[in-house]
C-alpha cells in the first residue's frame, strides 16, 4: 500500500494493519491543546465522568488566550474554573495566559513536532501542520473523551495535493495565496479532506508563512494542512526541542482524489469580502474603500515576518487619523524580539496601539470591538457577520502588508505601492 | 431515536458557528441564557419558533467555523432532534453526534422543503418523509458506532456507561 502523509500518521497512531480513505480508526492522540472551552463545557462534562485523573497530564497542553486578561466577570470566571481544573487534575503544561495565543505558544515551546497526531479544542488547530505532523480541532465533548481516554475515532480522509512553485513577489505574503486558494476552492470545496503541500515553492516559504496557510485551511474546511518537511523545518525545530522525531513523506505513488498547482509568483494582493473567507477580491476591486479600523494580529498574522513588513512599510509615517490601528503580538515572546528588534517603537511612534497577547479582537471580545457599521481590514481568518463586534460591521481579511499600507491610507491600499 | 418526527425551520448555506453563537455571548455563564441569543443576527424569530419547529434543514457546509460547542448546545437546549443538512463542517457533525443530535446529510432542492413541513425521519432505514410536501429521500445510514453514540445520548452518557462497567 501507499499512503498520503496523514494516512500514514493515522495509521501508525492506530492498531489497523492499513488503512484507506472513509476507513474508521480509534487513533491513540500524542497531545492535546486545551484553552478556555476548559472552562465552558468541557469541565462540567468531565466531572460527570466521576474520575479522579485524566488519561496522561503530561500530554495535555493549557493555556488561556482568548479573553486576556479578562475584559469582563464572567471571563474572570470562566478562567478561574479553568485554572482549578489544571490543578485539580494536575496539567503539567500549564501555560497560564500570560504566554499569548495558542497556536503560536505551542510550537514556540517545542510541543509540535513532525509524525504527531495533536488536537485541540480550538478550530485553528490546523495550524501545526506546518510542523509535519496532523493536527485539527474538536469539540468539547472530544476534548472529554481524550481526557479521559486518550483515544479518538478519525474518519481517513482522502487527500489532496497542493502543488506550490516558485516565489512569492515583492509584498505579496502567504495570507494572500491562501485567501487566494479559498476564493478558488470555496469554503466547503476541501470538507473533510487533508490537505498535503507540496513543491519547490514550500522550500522559500518561511515558517510564519507555512503556520499561516496551515492555520486557515479550516476555512475551506480541511481537516488537515500538512506540510512536507525540508531543512528549514528541521532547523526550526533544532531551536525549540531536543525530543527526537521523524520526518514523514508521502509514498510516491500515494493517491490524491485532486491535485492543484499553484505558482506564487503569480499571486497578488487579495481581499475575502464580508462575510465569508471565500468572497475573494483583487486588492485593485477594493482600492479605496474607507474604513474605521486596522487590526494586525491573531494566530493566522501576528508572528515576526508579519509584524516585520507592517513596521518596513509603517516606519517614519503616521496611522491615518480617521482611523485607530491595533496591533496585537501572537505571543509575549514575539512582542519581545519585536521590541529589540525596534518595531514595537515605530509602531506605537506611528500612532497604533500595541496590546498583550490575545484572540480578544478576533472574536469580538475585548482590545479592538467594532461598532455599528464600522469598517476593519484584519489580518485575522474569519469575517463572519458579527464577528469582531456589532452585526452591522465588516471584516476585509487581507495580509499584514496590506493592512499596514491601509492603516497609513485610511482606505484600502495596495501594499505594493508602498513598500520597497 | 428510531424515528423522529417533527416540524422543519429552514436555514441557508453555510450557517457558521459565530450565527449560532455570537461571540459576545460565549462568556455567559448560563447556557439556557446563551441559547436565547441563537440565530439572533440571521434569523431572529428562531428561538422564538422552536416551541414549534424541531429539525432544522439547512445547505451546504453546515456549522462552519469554530469548534465551539455551544453552537449544538443551544439546539438542545431548544429542542431540536435533529440538523438535515446538504453538508456539515467535520468539526460541527463530531459535536452534534457526541451530544446525540443526529446529523443527516442529503441534496435537496428549493421545493422540497418549506418552515412548518411536518417531516417524519427513519433513521434505522435511512429514509426522511415530508408528509406537507408528499415526498421522500432517502440517506446514507451512519455507521453503527456513530448510531450506538446516537442511542446511548451521546458521548458523555457512553462514557459514563464505560467507566460503570469496569
Amino acid at each position: 500500500m501507499s499512503y498520503t502523509i496523514a494516512e500514514k500518521i493515522l495509521k501508525s497512531h492506530s492498531t489497523e494493519n492499513k488503512v484507506f480513505p472513509g476507513q474508521y480508526i480509534e487513533a491513540e492522540i500524542d497531545l492535546i491543546m486545551v484553552h478556555e472551552q476548559l472552562g465552558g463545557r468541557i469541565h462540567e462534562e468531565y466531572e460527570k465522568l466521576g474520575l479522579s485523573e485524566v488519561w496522561d497530564p503530561n500530554r495535555i497542553f493549557f493555556i488561556l488566550d482568548h479573553w486576556v486578561p479578562a475584559p469582563s466577570v464572567s471571563a474572570a470566571q470562566m478562567h478561574k474554573d479553568c485554572r482549578n481544573f489544571a490543578k485539580k487534575y494536575k496539567f503539567i503544561h500549564n501555560m497560564g495566559m500570560d504566554k499569548g495565543i495558542c497556536h503560536q505558544v505551542l510550537p514556540e515551546l517545542g510541543f509540535s513536532r513532525p509524525g504527531m497526531l495533536i488536537v485541540g479544542s480550538d478550530s485553528h488547530t490546523t495550524t501545526y501542520g506546518a510542523f509535519n505532523c496532523l493536527s485539527t480541532g474538536i469539540g468539547a465533548t472530544d476534548v472529554v473523551m481524550v481526557f479521559a481516554t486518550g483515544l479518538l475515532w478519525f474518519k481517513i480522509p482522502e487527500s489532496f495535493k497542493v502543488n506550490l512553485s516558485n516565489e512569492l513577489g515583492k509584498a505579496v505574503m502567504a495570507k494572500d495565496f491562501i485567501l487566494t486558494f479559498i476564493g478558488n476552492i470555496s469554503t466547503k470545496g476541501a470538507l473533510y479532506k487533508s490537505l498535503e503541500f507540496h513543491g519547490n515553492g514550500i522550500e522559500k516559504l518561511s515558517i510564519d508563512s507555512r503556520m499561516t496557510i496551515s492555520n486557515m485551511v479550516v476555512e475551506a474546511g480541511a481537516k488537515f494542512g500538512v506540510f512536507l518537511p525540508d531543512r528549514k523545518l528541521e532547523y526550526w525545530l533544532s531551536k525549540r526541542t531536543t525530543i527526537p522525531y521523524t520526518l514523514v513523506k508521502p509514498d510516491k505513488d500515494a493517491e490524491y482524489e485532486e491535485v492543484f498547482e499553484y505558482n506564487l509568483s503569480e499571486i497578488t494582493p487579495v481581499v475575502a469580502k464580508p462575510s465569508n473567507p471565500d468572497n475573494l477580491a483583487y486588492i485593485e476591486e477594493v482600492e479605496g474603500l474607507k474604513i474605521d479600523q486596522a487590526f494586525l494580529g491573531s494566530c493566522t498574522n501576528g508572528r515576526m515576518e508579519d509584524l516585520r513588513i507592517a513596521a518596513q512599510i509603517m516606519k517614519g509615517n503616521k496611522v491615518n487619523s480617521n482611523i485607530r490601528m491595533i496591533i496585537t503580538p501572537a505571543s509575549t515572546e514575539i512582542y519581545l524580539r519585536a521590541l529589540k528588534e525596534g518595531l514595537i517603537e515605530i509602531f506605537l511612534k506611528s500612532g497604533a496601539i500595541v496590546t498583550n497577547s490575545t484572540c480578544g479582537a478576533c472574536i469580538g471580545g475585548h482590545l479592538g470591538v467594532l461598532g455599528e457599521n464600522e469598517i476593519c481590514i484584519s489580518s485575522t481568518n474569519r469575517n463572519f457577520t458579527g464577528r469582531m463586534g456589532d452585526p452591522s460591521s465588516q471584516i476585509y481579511l487581507a495580509s499584514p502588508a496590506t493592512v499596514a499600507a491601509s492603516a497609513l491610507a485610511g482606505k484600502i491600499a495596495d501594499p505594493r505601492e508602498v513598500y520597497s | 431515536m428510531e424515528i423522529i418526527e417533527g416540524c422543519v425551520y429552514l436555514l441557508g448555506e453555510n450557517i457558521n458557528t459565530d450565527d449560532i453563537v455570537p461571540s459576545h455571548t460565549l462568556t455567559l455563564r448560563n447556557s439556557d441564557e446563551m441559547a436565547k441569543h441563537t440565530l439572533e443576527f440571521i434569523a431572529p424569530d428562531f428561538v422564538e419558533k422552536t416551541d414549534k419547529l424541531n429539525i432544522i434543514i439547512a445547505g451546504n457546509n453546515f456549522g462552519t467555523g469554530s469548534s465551539r460547542e455551544e453552537a449544538v448546545n443551544v439546539f438542545k437546549i431548544l429542542g431540536i432532534k435533529a440538523i438535515i443538512a446538504k453538508s456539515f463542517a467535520r468539526i460541527y457533525f463530531r459535536n452534534l453526534i457526541n451530544n446525540g443530535i443526529p446529523a443527516i446529510a442529503i441534496n435537496w432542492k428549493n421545493t422540497d422543503f418549506k418552515t412548518g413541513d411536518v417531516i417524519k425521519i427513519d433513521l434505522n432505514n435511512g429514509i426522511i418523509k415530508n408528509q406537507t410536501q408528499k415526498c421522500s429521500f432517502e440517506f446514507s445510514k451512519l455507521p453503527p458506532f456513530l448510531r450506538e453514540i446516537l442511542e446511548e445520548g451521546g458521548t458523555i452518557k457512553k462514557l459514563q456507561n464505560q467507566f460503570k462497567l469496569h
